[in-house]
Parts: C-alpha cells; structure tokens; sequence
C-alpha cells in the first residue's frame, strides 16, 4: 500500500507526501501520538496530496506518518442496523467508551458475534445477479434480504446455499459461479462507497403512491409521495425540526433513517429518548425499531459532517434494494454545503456565489436524485423519498443552498418567519409552498382510486381561497375593517377557517398531532362544504364573531378522539351552527 | 517558562498585524509557543514554514524576538480551587490571589458522545415570567439574548444567573468593558455568591484576539464541576459577537476568503463548537449538567448578520429584550423569544395548562399589536380590538416585565385572571378540559 508523510497542516487539511499511487477519494490513516486519523482524499498535485481529516488535528507534526488502504469511504451494509446510533462515518457510538468522543477511536457498526435466522430464496441452480436475493433474515420484524454481491458483474449460478438455520454476518451462507468458473463466497456484508450511487434497479418511473405522514399541511394541502423528494427551507425558529421529527413519527415507511447533519446534539438525543418509546402508528411496534439515526452533530468533526448525508443515503439505497418503503430525512443540507466550503475554502479554491464551492448546485442534484422509487429487477418496487431541511443564511431563500435545492426537490415547504410569530404551526408557507406531484397525472390516478376523484379539486379550490384570503386582508388592512364590504370579510374568515383546521395542528397534542387520511378527507369535506355555503350577515362584527365560534369548535373537534362521543358532540355543535 | 531542553528560535521571517511566521521543525498543530513572552498559537504548517497568531498582537515583535515552543495546546488548571476567583483569557489569576493547583486540562477538548447525553428535563426557574411563563429555560439548554448594546442583558443575565438554582456560575466575559465587569463582581459578590463564581475575563482594555480563547476556558472549567464533580454549572458568555468579531480577525490575517459579512466561512462550526458544550448527562454519568446564557449584540436589531444569525440556528431558542412603551419598562419580547426545549418541561414538570395558556396570551398579545396597527392608521377599533389592548398593557406590566419575581402557578394563575377579566370564554381558544378547571 501507498504510505506518505504529512508536509503541511492547516485546520483540518492536510498536505502528504507520498511515495506510490493514490485515488481521489481515498481514505488513508495519519498517525499521531498513539491515534490514527481517519482521512480523505480531496486533491492530488504530482506527489503531494491533500486529505481532509474527520478528527481534530491537534497536535499534529510534520513527518508523521500515513497509510492508505486502497479503497474509498464506504459503509458496511447487513443486518443489525436498525435502531442504531451512528456517526457520520458509521462507527456506532454506543460501543464508544467513555463520555467524550475520543480523537481516533472507531468502532464496528455491525455486530460479527450476533446470529441471525437464514431462510433461502434460491435453490442451488439458480440463476442470479448482483442485488439478486438470495435468502432473508428478519430484524425487528422487517425482512431483510441477503443480496447478491453489488459489486458482482454478469450473471452466476448458485452452487450451494445454506440450510434455514443460525447464522452470523460473516459466514458463508452461499457460493455463486460465475460464468467464468470464479467461484464468489456470499455472506451477509455488503460493503459501498458512499458517494457513489446504487443504480441496481430496473427502472425508476415517477412516483405516484401518497405517503401518509399524518401532518395535515403536507398529505392534504401539498402531498409528498413515495419515492419523492422534499425540502423544508426555513429560518432559525420557524419549526423546521418539529416538523421534520413529526414526519419521521407519522410517516408511513418501513425504515427511516434521519441524518443529523450539523445540527444540535439535544436534538439526536430527543429521538433516542422518545422514539423507543413511541408506538409507529402504522405497525404498533416501537418507532425506534425502524430508525437509524446517523448523527454527526454540529460541534464533530467537519469533514465527516460531509460524510455523513452520503452514508445515510447509502443505506437508503440498501434497503430500497431489498423492497422496502425508506423515508430519508436530512437536517440539515445547509450544514452540509457549509463543511463543502469550508473545505473549498481551505483548499484556496475560486469561490461562487457566498463564497460556496462552484459544484455545490451539481453535488445537490446528484444527491437528490438518489431518491426514487424503483422496480427491481424482480419486478418488486422499493422506494426512497427524502426531505432534507435547509437552513438559508438571514431567512433569506435568495441564497445558492435553496435556489440550487428548489432546482431538484419536488415539494416546497417554505417555513415563514410571520406565521411563526403568530404560533400557527406548522409554519408552512400556504401560498408559497407547492407539491408538483399535485401535476402528475399518475398521482391524480392514485388519488381517485385510492380516495375519490373529488379530492385534488377540492384541494386546489382550497389553496386558490387561501390566496384570496390573503388578498382580501391585504385590503383590509389598507382600507379598513369598515373600508370594505362585509362579504369581503366572509372570504377572508372562510381562508381563516381552511388556516385554523387545515393547516394548522398541534405537533404536542396527542389527538392532533396525527391526523389519518380518513381524518384529512372528513376536515377536507367539512371545510369545504363551510367554504361553499353563503353567508349573510348585517355587520363585520357579526360576521367576525360567527366565525370566531366556528373556529373553536372546529379546534375542539380536532383535539379530540376521531369518531370519540366528544368528537361527534363537536361536530353535532358545528352541524347546528350552519344550518342557524 | 521554557526549559533546558527546548530550542529558541531567534529569526522571524513574516510579521503582520496578528501573526508571525518563521521556520521550525517538530511542531505540532494548535501548539503554544512564546515569542519574546507574548504567547501565541500555531495556526498554519507547510513544511518548515510554520505560522502563528500572537493573541496580545504582534505589536513591538522585533524579527529576532526569541521563539519557543511549549509542546502543548492552551490549557487550564482545574480543581476545585477555581471556585470564587477570577482569571484572564490565559487562566491567570487577576484578583490578587494564588495560582491554582490541579490538573492541567487542554481546553476546547472533544465533544460529547451524543448517546452519552441525556434529554434535558430540568426546569432552571427564574421568576420572571417573560422566561419562565413564555420562554421556560432547561438545564443543559443554550440559549443567547439577542440584544442591542444599550439593552440590559447584562442586568438581566446576573438576575438569572443569582436566582437559578445552580452549584456553579462561570462568567466568561469578552470585550467586556470595565464598567460592566465591575458591576458583575459588586452584584455577585452583594448576593454572597462569589464562592459560586468562577470569571474568565477579557476586556475592552485587553488585546482583542485573545477573547478567542475565553469561552474555551469558562467551558473547561465548566466540564470539570460538571463531569467530575456532578455539579450543575451555569456558564454566562457575554457578548459573543465580540468573539465572532476577534474570529474574522485573525481570520482575515491569514487570507482567508470571507464569507457573508465578512466573517470567516468557518463561523457556524466555530459557534457551534462552543455552544455544544451545554449538556444533561445522565443519573449514571454523574447528572451534572452545563447551561448556557450568552448575549449576541445586534447592530440595529438586525438577526440577518452572519453572527446572530448562526448562533440562532446552533441554539435552543433565543431571549430578545424590549422596551415596552405602555409601560415604561423592559420587558422580554414575546413574539420574538422562544426557548426550543419549553416544552421538555411546561405541562410536565409545570402544570398541565402551561402551554395552551402560553400560546392563547401570545396569541391575544399579537391581536392586540394588529389593533395597534389599526388604531396607529387611524381605523376604528373595536370591542374586541379595545379589550386586546387593555388585555396586552397589564399583561406586559404583570407578566413580561423584567421585574417580575413570580413561581410559575402564580404566573399561569395570573393570566387566567386577565383572560376572564378581558375575553370571552370561546375567545381564548384553549382545550375544553383546562377551561372547565381554570375559567372561574
């Protein structure tokens, strides 16, 4: 192997010097004082060659030694990742010792010594391919497939395969031959380089299928679907967490993984506490059995930071290769293009637009378009649908992370600063905030089926009286509440009441928090049939007061028990109200 | 302080306004050295060449000042003789007293292993309402007041700072001026509290660049109470921005291309590396815990600058300061303000109705500012819009001025005195199940 010695250091880049061949993108270990210094490739000029370092450098001389290993930062893949917690390189930070991350400790993200209950797929004969399946294992009740080697070209015979029974990640459970004669040793690891995408699919067409995630500003107003992609810009303040951790609740996913990219420590720690502890509202088993938490919190090592969105999505693609519906969740992708500068900057690179790297708008569409839903080369679907936060500098969506994000994501839901103030939460901008699967004719088909064909109407009639509204209130505020007619003010208090019941929900209530789609299509129909009927009244304050009471009692009835005695004394309540 | 041992460098080849360079061998990254006694920090090596940032300034440097390296990142003695004494940015006693014994600890060490922390559940009370009522703070939160210097954060902060339950207050002050110093020593030391106190302090008198190593210091020191001694510790950082400000500094003496407002583009990660040390351990670690109550200054109130507007996205919420003309006093903006981990405990470890009653006043407080709209356009008010206002003059005076010393059921107690006193019962919009106890 490639060895060389550091020349130079600055922060967390360092110069090496080096005595054979090295590729971009390699990771080689610096050794200083006692710990090796996991690092990465970044840029190669003849024999100097500069690594960024996913540690602190303190401390580090020049002539210290390194050592390159030859491959690429890549993740190990097989069965004992749910529920774990790891950093953004996957070293599992529960087997770390001691309270502090120490500088150069790396620890296993798979468990060798655990056995696992095998069942074959294929029988000896068998014709297969990379990413084929080959047996499963189950893993908090998810079936996990043992696939194939990725890396394998063309196609191979199964030779022999193991028996149902116990086994361990690395043991043999088949041998495939290739049409060459080499004979390839199958066991349950799979290894990848994370910033290479898995294309192991057949095809990826546009997604269709509504993803349930309970939150009714999303699933009514502005649907995301399996296999989509989303961003949540917003400023600090405005509720982007809540909402994101609220989704990875409520989604409708088999496995979600949330990478913390950036973000604040306490954030991680609030779902490793609650998440064991809450029930998944579609399986009933515990939330934390279908979560991967890659944390990589905004006071570790920057470089890894970068790392860490890539390693996520990796093991999305794992999963999505063995048939399930993954939610990727990302907060936040601004952290993430920050480390990207800082490097860029380091590396005395010409700086685009606020100083970012001139690839960034590039390394943002590459990565969303990882997403996706896709069939498999057996013809079984699998899906990821990520949605990733961005943090824009000021508030101001005039910055390259949301501009070149708007490019790729297919639904907006723009946090506003003003609807934050006022506490109506979630802070999604109603007017502002679009989902382009709303266009899809493929979608619109779903819905008919899958609700009626009334519904993606209904909603567009919704969102154009809720930009109605706004305009009427525009003029109220100009001319006065008594400036403008009272039928004025019965547009604006009909948006006020899609606002209020719709869109607004109490993410700390337990009945609200989670709205079902029957639900959604029970406050769809209610609301607009209150939008639909006429109403008269003889002054503002007439009508100001009616609505005021509607509104209430609209509150109530959400946060109370779907179909609960409480809940249909609420609805008799509203009944009465408008038929008086 | 140097030894036999150690090699002197006499030939310095580059001088700038904050750093030298010269050529050395055997030099670690981040190492200490002093340079004619200045001490000063290795920033930067290529080869031979090394670079280092003299935090006093490099003013008077002569080329053949003599440079000797230390072997060691900046570090500070801890022990339990810390407690009550006061110290400058490199941890030299400034108060007359001993210097102190204890192990020697490299500061701004390795982060927390986040599954090594738990969910902070502690409720830090402080009696005023605008905090407690609207903005409850968290043990192992951090949290900055976003406030123009003319503002009385630092007032305020003390107030905090004396009322919290806590074993141990670090004040870690930069660019603080002396007036300001002087009023945090007379304040605590009044209390009876100066054995609790521990101060790292960088004035306006002191070299700027050495302020960066101020919070690191307050932190160290915080993490031994907390990790070794099990301690709640509070650790007041005022202002940050003075921080930031000495970053893009040095910053700029080393070519660095700056990012927006010319800050360096590292910033977020800088900030956050200090803000991070706020933790909850766990029953098992011990339960101590690190608190942080910074300032941010703003020039004219505007959040959009590179500093507050990193620090918002790294903290647990944010306290803004405003003076409320109605009432003619300071009182903590409710609009504005918001403590992310409120609801860790309101409604769990207050009473149940701390967060509908919360949002209901904000909500009421905000029609009261569209009536003022109104009434400031010359429109007519309503009913309605009348009682919002009066309803918005005595809450601000009973509960968001800064001069309210009240637990938190007299303070939930008092907002639904005003409810009842002002609004109708569907006016307030609060679940069924707290109107049928508290609407009396």
């Amino acid at each position: 192997m490639t060895k060389g010695t550091v020349s130079g250091v600055i922060a967390n880049m360092v110069t090496l010097r080096v005595d054979g061949p090295v590729r971009q993108g390699e990771i080689c270990y610096i050794e200083t004082g006692g710990d090796r210094l996991m690092s990465e490739v970044i840029k190669v000029l003849g024999t100097d060659v500069y690594v960024q370092v996913f540690e602190s450098t303190r401390g580090l001389k020049v002539g210290a030694p390194a050592e390159f290993t030859g491959h690429m930062l890549e993740v190990q893949l097989g069965p004992g990742m749910l529920s774990k917690n790891y950093d953004g390189l996957q070293n599992d930070l529960d087997k770390m010792e001691g309270v502090f991350l120490r500088r150069g400790q790396y620890t296993e993200p798979l468990d060798a010594e655990r056995p696992w209950g095998f069942t074959p797929l294929v029988k000896v004969g068998d014709e297969v391919q990379s990413s084929d399946w080959l047996g499963e294992v189950i893993e908090n009740s998810q079936k996990l497939k043992i696939m194939a080697p990725f890396q394998m070209e063309g196609k191979a015979k199964v030779k022999s395969i193991v028996k149902a029974g116990e086994y361990k990640i690395h043991d043999v459970v088949a041998v495939l031959q290739k049409e060459d004669g080499t004979e390839v040793q199958v066991d349950m690891v799979q290894h990848w380089p994370v910033k290479f995408a898995m294309t192991n699919y057949k095809e990826k067409p546009r997604p269709f299928k509504l993803l349930e995630t309970g939150v009714r500003t999303i699933d009514t107003f502005n649907p995301i679907v399996e296999g989509g992609t989303g961003f949540i810009p917003g400023p600090f303040g405005t509720g982007k967490t809540v909402l994101q951790h609220a989704i990875s609740k409520q989604a409708e996913a088999d496995i979600v993984i949330i990478a913390a990219c950036g973000e604040r420590a306490n954030e991680v720690v609030e779902i490793f506490t609650e998440f064991p502890e809450l029930d998944d509202p579609h399986t009933g088993r515990k939330l934390m059995e279908r979560t991967i938490i890659i944390a990589n919190t905004s006071n570790m090592p920057v470089a890894a930071r970068e790392a860490s969105v890539y390693t996520a999505m990796t093991m999305a693609e794992y999963y999505r290769s063995m048939g399930l519906r993954v939610l990727l969740m990302a907060d936040s992708t601004s952290r993430w293009a920050q480390a990207l500068r800082e490097m860029s900057n380091r590396m005395e690179e010409l700086p685009g637009p606020d100083a970012f790297p001139m690839d960034l708008g590039a390394l943002i569409s590459n990565f969303y378009g990882r997403a996706g839903y896709v069939y498999l080369n057996n013809g079984e679907v699998g899906s990821i649908t990520f949605i990733g936060t961005v943090s824009p500098a000021g508030g101001n969506l005039k910055e390259p992370v949301t501009e070149n994000t708007k490019k790729v994501a297919r639904c907006f839901y723009g946090l506003e600063q003003d609807r934050a103030d006022k506490k109506r939460y979630p802070a999604v901008n109603p007017i502002e905030s679009y989902s382009k699967y709303l266009e899809y004719p493929e979608f619109s088909e779903y819905i008919s089926k899958k609700i009626n064909d009334k519904w993606i109407p209904k909603v567009l009639a919704l969102k154009t009286r809720m930009q109605r509204g706004k305009e009427i209130a525009e003029q109220i505020n100009i001319l006065g509440d008594d400036g403008v007619p009272v039928d004025y003010h019965v547009v604006f208090w009909k948006s006020e009441i899609i606002d209020f019941v719709v869109l607004q929900q109490d993410a700390f209530d337990e009945v609200d928090a989670v709205t079902s789609l029957e639900r959604q299509e029970a406050i769809l129909d209610l609301v607009t049939e209150i939008c639909e009927k006429d109403f008269h009244f003889d002054t503002f304050l007439d009508c100001v007061d009616y609505f005021r009471k509607l509104i209430n009692l609209c509150k109530q009835m959400n946060y109370s028990e779907y179909k609960s005695e409480m809940y249909n004394m609420f609805v008799s309540q509203i009944r009465d109200m408008l038929a008086a | 302080m140097a030894t036999a041992f150690q090699k002197v460098y006499t030939k310095i080849g580059q001088i700038t306004k904050a750093t030298v360079a010269l050529k050395a061998k055997g030099v670690g990254y981040d190492e200490l050295a002093t340079i004619n006694g200045k001490l000063a920090q290795v920033v930067k090596i290529s080869g031979d060449d090394v670079t280092l940032q003299v935090f006093e300034g490099t003013g008077g440097i002569p080329t053949n000042a003599e440079v000797v390296f230390l072997g060691k990142a900046p570090s500070l003695k801890v022990s339990d003789q810390l407690a009550g004494r006061f110290f400058n940015a490199y941890g030299d006693p400034i108060d007359g007293g001993p210097a102190i014994e204890g192990k020697d600890v490299e500061i701004g060490g390795p982060s927390v292993n986040p599954v090594r922390r738990k969910q902070p559940s502690e409720l830090i009370a402080t009696g005023i309402a605008g905090i407690d009522l609207n903005n409850t703070l968290v043990s192992g939160q951090k949290i900055p007041f976003f406030a123009d210097p003319d503002q009385p954060f630092n007032e305020v902060m003390a107030l905090v700072a004396l009322r919290a339950k806590v074993d141990k207050i670090i004040l870690g002050g930069m660019g603080m001026t002396n007036d300001d110093y002087y009023y945090f020593k007379n304040t605590f030391s009044e209390a009876g509290a100066l054995d609790r106190i521990i101060a790292f302090m960088n004035t306006t008198e002191d070299p700027a660049v050495e302020r960066l190593l101020v919070p690191d210091m307050a932190l160290t020191a915080a993490e031994y109470f907390a990790v070794e001694k099990h301690e709640t510790v509070l650790v007041l950082l005022t202002d940050m921005t003075s921080y930031a400000d000495s970053l893009s500094i040095v910053s700029n003496r080393m070519d660095q291309i700056p990012s927006k407002d010319s800050m360096p583009g590292s910033l977020y990660s800088d900030l956050a590396k200090i803000y991070e040390k706020a933790v909850q351990f766990p029953e098992s670690a011990g339960g101590g815990s690190i608190t942080i109550i910074a300032v941010t200054t703003l020039s004219g109130g505007d959040i959009t600058h590179a500093v507050p507007d990193n620090t918002g996205y790294i903290t647990e919420g944010q306290l803004y300061l405003r003076r409320d003309s109605d009432i003619g006093k300071v009182i903590v903006d409710p609009f504005r303000s918001l403590s992310r981990l409120k609801q860790l405990v309101a409604g769990k470890k207050t009473r149940k109705d701390h967060s509908q009653v919360m949002n209901a006043a904000i909500r009421l407080y905000s029609d009261a500012a569209n009536a003022k709209t109104k009434l400031e356009n010359g429109f007519d008010l309503t009913d309605y819009d009348n009682r919002c206002l009066d309803f918005a003059k005595e809450y601000a005076d009973k509960l968001l001025a800064i001069d309210v010393n009240l637990d938190t059921e007299e303070m939930l107690d008092v907002t639904w005195t005003l409810f009842k006193k002002y609004f109708k019962l569907e006016e307030v919009n609060i679940k069924k199940e707290f109107t049928d106890t508290y609407w009396k």
